[in-house]
């Protein structure tokens, strides 16, 4: 199960009101190479994981993956919280204030809304292993185009942060897969 | 939300102290038998409760398991989302 504590893991704080970056950051609220579809992907997967150390990561990888969808929604929700209707318009946020006002969405940085068909879980820990490691390399990369497109040093600071956890992740990754890995080829023997 | 200097200190140190346990959490899952790995987990463990115990005592609860005064204690602001960290991440 899981329990809420009242803190973020990161203190993600805003310099100022770059409502484009805001925009461009629902890429990792509610796109393809999400925090959303990362925690998703990874807690889904946890169920067919054939070694301990496999369970263990998919497990704690996905729930990190929620702490960050949530810093994420802190810096989105920190830029547009005192924005005008026609400030959000001008930065090309019209149409998510109609049909979200102030409140958070799902979708990608174009407005598109999150979908269980950008994740998979196929039952082969091979498989499922090689998926998450890419899904962190796009993530890290989303982060790397995010990063170059503000100069808020408040946004620049916890974007970076994320983008290091994503290096961290795919090398956890990494290890559980050859963990797997030799598990399966002793069995084979 | 702007929060006193004294008790955001504590709360970033919280969490710094916090995310240094997950990183080691996550370092043991796939090496469970490096020891020193496991010191610095079992040590850092003692320091996050001591802390907790200081935070949660003085200034807000970090989870609902406690033993509450009326009105509930749980539901007070300001929720992490909301808080001014500033020039937060050191
Ligand atoms: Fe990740």
């Amino acid at each position: 199960m899981w329990i809420y504590e009242k803190k973020l893991q990161f203190p993600a704080w805003v310099e100022g009101c770059d409502l484009k970056i805001a925009k461009l950051m629902f890429a990792q609220y509610g796109g393809p190479d999400s925090e959303l579809s990362a925690g998703l992907r990874y807690l889904t997967q946890r169920f067919n994981m054939p070694i301990p150390e496999a369970k263990a990561i998919v497990t704690d990888i996905g729930t990190e993956e929620l702490a960050h969808w949530e810093i994420i929604g802190t810096l989105i929700y920190k830029i547009i919280d005192r924005a005008t209707p026609a400030e959000l318009e001008k930065a090309g946020l019209g149409p998510h204030y109609i049909q979200h006002g102030h409140d958070l969405y799902p979708h990608d940085a174009a407005g598109v809304p999150w979908t269980a068909a950008y994740i998979q879980a196929i039952e082969d820990p091979i498989a499922n292993l090689h998926e998450d490691l890419a899904a962190e390399q796009k993530a890290r990369v989303t982060y790397e185009h995010l990063i170059k497109s503000t100069d808020d040093r408040g946004v620049k600071e916890t974007l970076s942060f994320l983008r290091e956890r994503e290096v961290v992740h795919f090398q956890r990754f990494g290890e559980a897969l050859r963990l797997v890995q030799e598990h399966l080829d002793k069995k084979r023997v | 939300m702007k929060i006193e200097r004294e008790r955001l200190e504590l709360l970033k140190e919280i969490m710094a102290i916090d995310f240094s346990l997950l990183e080691l959490n996550l370092y043991l899952d796939t090496h469970p038998y490096d020891q020193r790995a496991l010191a610095l987990h079992n040590g850092y463990v003692n320091k996050s409760k001591m802390l907790k115990e200081v935070y949660e005592e003085k200034y807000d609860l970090l989870t609902h398991k406690h033993v509450s005064d009326c009105p509930w204690e749980w539901i007070k602001n300001p929720w992490p989302w909301e808080i001014d960290y500033e020039m937060g991440g050191k």
